[in-house]
This record gives structure tokens, sequence and C-alpha cells, in this order.
């Protein structure tokens, strides 16, 4: 069990991972019993490549404090070379939320390759602390958007 | 490259050209701003009877459609077309060939200096005719007019970017010039081998408007500062946005935004009751229709990197949003991120449709 107060800030947290790298790697460190914070959940994406602007934006807007995108590194790609699509499509996002001076760092691009089951443990519990440095996302409270 | 002057202004040699291109059956019509006599109300217009020319306006600043768009579809028809393009349009022109929405190919663009047009509600109350006058003295010297589109104040691409057939206009002529027209390429010699005027080699001169170009950049500055004050962080984002009523009719007059089913129109972005009570157990209220300050962010992202900065959407804003003054500002840096000028070139690729392997490493 968490011990938790009711002060305390446990981030929620999304990630889109790629079928045949991330989502094997986050297996890989569930079978090996590393410790995934129980707030990040997991939607699987058959490719880095197949997430769109809009589905960032949407789990932005409903709240979530942090967005994990995860996919195979580059030249490793599944599918040759979807992740590098979804590169350009992640800094054009960033980049727009940068001008607009909102919460960009919210956004993280990861590669973790099928293996590297402690990577993934280690790169999710590090963007777990720095969203809960962060704080939580101003728009899960707000009925304005 | 050659050149051809006419002893005339430039509207009338534009006219004379036009009409020589019909009547010459060099094209099948002709793509041009027009004044209706009765109503004095503008449009833009397809006209193949040279005799329906006479309400033809070709340099109006005016633009009551982006008519890079219209011409895009049109392109298709497979029918010869002429098209006096203002700049931002021929842009978005080549923006729609490059995501295979139209074909250069039975076109022969025309298009000129521009010193920005005036909003569409000043061109539909009339007010615009009585500073027209001013509009062109302004013009004139190189200077940029108070009464023109934001975005068209702040515009750096005023000079066309390689039409068939480019014209200098007020500002960009020196004095007593006359209508010179500057022929580019195989297509525009050859449909013009007929046309009447004096033959040259002259080669348009940009330094003549060295002096408009620093005005604009000292409104561009100004204006992106002011966007950069209002809009900045999710309040600025709530200031600015939090207006809108939705119609997105920015998108809809957008040349950019092509899509025949725009993903904010589609089944993801329609909402159903079990939605509604979701969002409303946990925020206990919701704004209606949803997601319209989410929607802006999302054309942002999809096509900032592409916007021409004609000025459309902001104009037929309901509300006065300035989206067009935030696409410019957003859409300069996002296309920076590629070395990317919105139609610049056709062989330039769409940012999202290319990637380079080593780039933006520092994102992951």
């Amino acid at each position: 069990m968490n011990r938790q107060t009711d002060t305390e800030f446990t981030p929620k947290i999304v990630g889109f991972l790629c079928n045949w790298c991330t989502y094997a790697a986050a297996d890989l460190a569930g079978t090996s019993r590393l410790k995934i914070p129980s707030t990040f959940s997991v939607i699987r994406v058959m490719c880095s490549s197949r997430i769109d602007h809009n589905l960032l934006l949407t789990t932005f807007f409903k709240g979530a404090d942090g967005i994990l995108v995860a996919g195979c590194h580059p030249g490793d790609c599944h599918y040759g070379e979807g992740n590098y699509y979804a590169r350009r499509r992640f800094a054009l996002l960033k980049k727009v939320m940068e001008v607009l001076d909102i919460d960009a760092e919210r956004l993280q691009l990861s590669w973790i390759s099928a293996a590297e089951g402690h990577r993934y443990a280690e790169v999710v519990g590090k963007f777990t602390e720095k969203i809960r440095e962060l704080g939580p996302n101003p728009i899960k409270g707000s009925t304005r958007f | 490259m050659s050149s051809i002057s006419i002893d005339k202004s430039v509207a009338m040699g534009l006219k004379d050209l036009l009409g020589y291109l019909l009547d010459s059956d060099k094209v099948d019509s002709v793509l041009t701003m027009r004044r209706i006599p009765e109503t004095g109300a503008w449009d833009l217009a397809l006209i193949t009877d040279s005799g329906n020319l006479g309400e033809a306006e070709p340099l109006a600043p005016v633009m009551t459609v982006n008519a890079g768009k219209e011409l895009s579809s049109l392109s298709l028809s497979g029918k010869r077309i002429a098209a006096v393009l203002k700049p931002c349009e021929l842009r978005a022109l080549i923006e729609r060939v490059k995501r295979e929405q139209g074909s250069l190919q039975n076109l022969l663009t025309i298009s000129h200096t521009c010193s920005g047009v005036f909003p569409l509600e000043q061109a539909a109350d009339g007010s615009m005719n009585e500073l027209l006058p001013k509009y062109e003295k302004v013009a004139s010297m190189g200077e940029v007019p108070s009464s023109v589109r934001d975005t068209c104040k702040a515009c750096q691409h005023f000079i066309p970017v390689h039409p068939d057939i480019m014209l200098a206009s007020a500002g960009a002529q020196r004095p007593g010039e006359g209508c010179v027209l500057y022929l580019e390429g195989g297509k525009a010699e050859e449909a013009l081998r007929e046309f009447r005027g004096v033959r040259d080699d002259r080669v348009f001169d940009p330094s003549s408007l060295d002096r408009t170009a620093a005005a604009r950049k000292k409104e561009r500055d100004r204006l992106f500062a002011r966007v950069e004050n209002d809009c900045s962080g999710l309040d600025g984002l709530l200031n600015v946005f939090g207006k809108c009523v939705g119609c997105h009719g920015c998108s809809r007059v957008c040349p950019i935004c092509y899509c025949a089913l725009c993903d904010f129109e589609s089944m993801n972005f329609d909402y159903n009751l079990p939605y509604f009570e979701e969002h409303l157990s946990r925020r206990g209220a919701l704004r209606l229709p949803p997601d319209t300050v989410m929607f802006h962010l999302g054309r942002l992202t999809h096509m900032s990197f592409s916007c021409v900065g004609c000025g459309m959407c902001s104009d037929v804003c309901p509300v006065g949003i300035p989206v067009a003054a935030v696409f410019s500002r957003t859409g300069e840096r996002t296309a920076s991120l590629f070395d990317y000028v919105p139609g610049r070139s056709l062989t330039e690729e769409i940012p999202v449709m290319v990637f380079k392997e080593e780039e933006f490493s520092e994102l992951g």
C-alpha cells in the first residue's frame, strides 16, 4: 500500500507505448518484478507513429499530469521508420506548447527497446518524480476548457 | 526571364492582358477579383467571356476567399486558367499542390507585389471605399497602410515567389514606369508571344521595396509581441481562445486545412451523454460545445508550419479572435524547426511527410 497522505500529490501519467519495443519492455519490467508507479496508465499502440497530436492533446486537456510517448530506438522501428515520423510530430507539438508557454515539460519522448526493462522502470520513475515536482496539471480542476 | 512594358497603369495593363489571354484562346478562363456595380460588393470570379472583364478589378485590395484554395480544386478540371493571385494566395496554392489538392500544369499564375487587403467587414459595409484613396497613397510611398488586416501589415512575403507573370504594383514601381510584366519560364513566354508591348529583359528589382520591408518587419515585431503578451500560458490561451464559439469557420476558410473530414468534426469529437456524465462527475461543470480551446491547439500543431498568413481566419471569426496573428507567430516558429517556408518551393517537402535520421536527438 502506498502510504500517502491526503495532501501528497500522486501524478496521473499516461504512457503511449509502442507494441514492439516499449510495451515489451514494460512486460519485462513486470516479470522482473521492478517497481512501476501504480498511477502510470499504459495505452498500447502498434507504433509510436500511430500517435496523433490530437490523442496527446486530448489526454492533456482531460487532465493527465504527464504524458510519455515511448517506442523503439531510432533505426530499430519494427516498421522501418515510424519512430522518425513520430519524433517530428512530437517535436512539433512540443514547439507549439513552448511557443504558447503551456507546460511542454509535461510531455516526454523516450526510446526504450524490448530488452530494456530496467530502463523502462527508470524512465517511468524519473518522469513521475519530475511531474510530482511540477505539481498537478492545472487543467484538471478547471471548468473553463 | 524577359519583360514586357505597356504604356498604361498596372491595373489597366493587367486587364488588357487578361482580355488578350481569353480572346486569343491562350486560356479557357481567368480568375480575378471583381466588383459588382449594382451592389458595390466584391467577389472572386471565374470569367470565360472577355466581355465580362469590365467588372474585373484584378488588383483590388480585398480577399473574399483565399484564391489559392479555390484555384487548387479548379486546377484539377483540366481547363486552362489564368489566375491573378496575391502572394499569399500563390503560396497557399503551392502548399495545396504539394498536398495533391491541385496542379500547376494548366495554370498561368499572375501575381503582384501586395500592400495588404482590407478586412472583410470594411469591404462589405462599403467603408473601404472611403479609405481606398489613402490606402493607395500610403502604399505608393512604400509604407504600410493602417487600414489593412493585421497579418497583412506584418507580412514579410509581399513579393510573390515565382509566378509565371509578375507585376510590380504600387510602391514597387519607379515613377512613370507604367505596367511592366516580368515573365518567368516558358509557359508565360509562350502564352504572351503575340501580346503587344515593348519587349525587354528587365528583371524585377526588389530593392525598391527595402523601405516597405523594414516597415513590415517593425509591424511584425509589434504584432508578435502583442500575441506573446496576450496568448501565453494556459490563462493566456483562455484569454484569447476562450471566446471561441466552435463554429470552425477559421478552418473552413483556411487554404491549408484541406482535410475532407477534419478530425475535429469526426466521431472522435462527437460527444455523447456518457462523456458528459463522466466529465461532470469529475469537474462539476462543462463548457459547451466542449474542446473549443483544444481545437485551436490541434490546428496549430497540424498545420501552422504551412500557414501563409493570409488572415482569412481572423476575418471570419464571429467573436474577433486574432486567429491569424497567433497562427502566423506560432507558424513561423514551427516552420523554422525544419527550415521550412510555406509556399516557397514546390520541391520543398512538407515537414511531417519526411524526416532526417539525425535530428531532435535532444527529445529522446
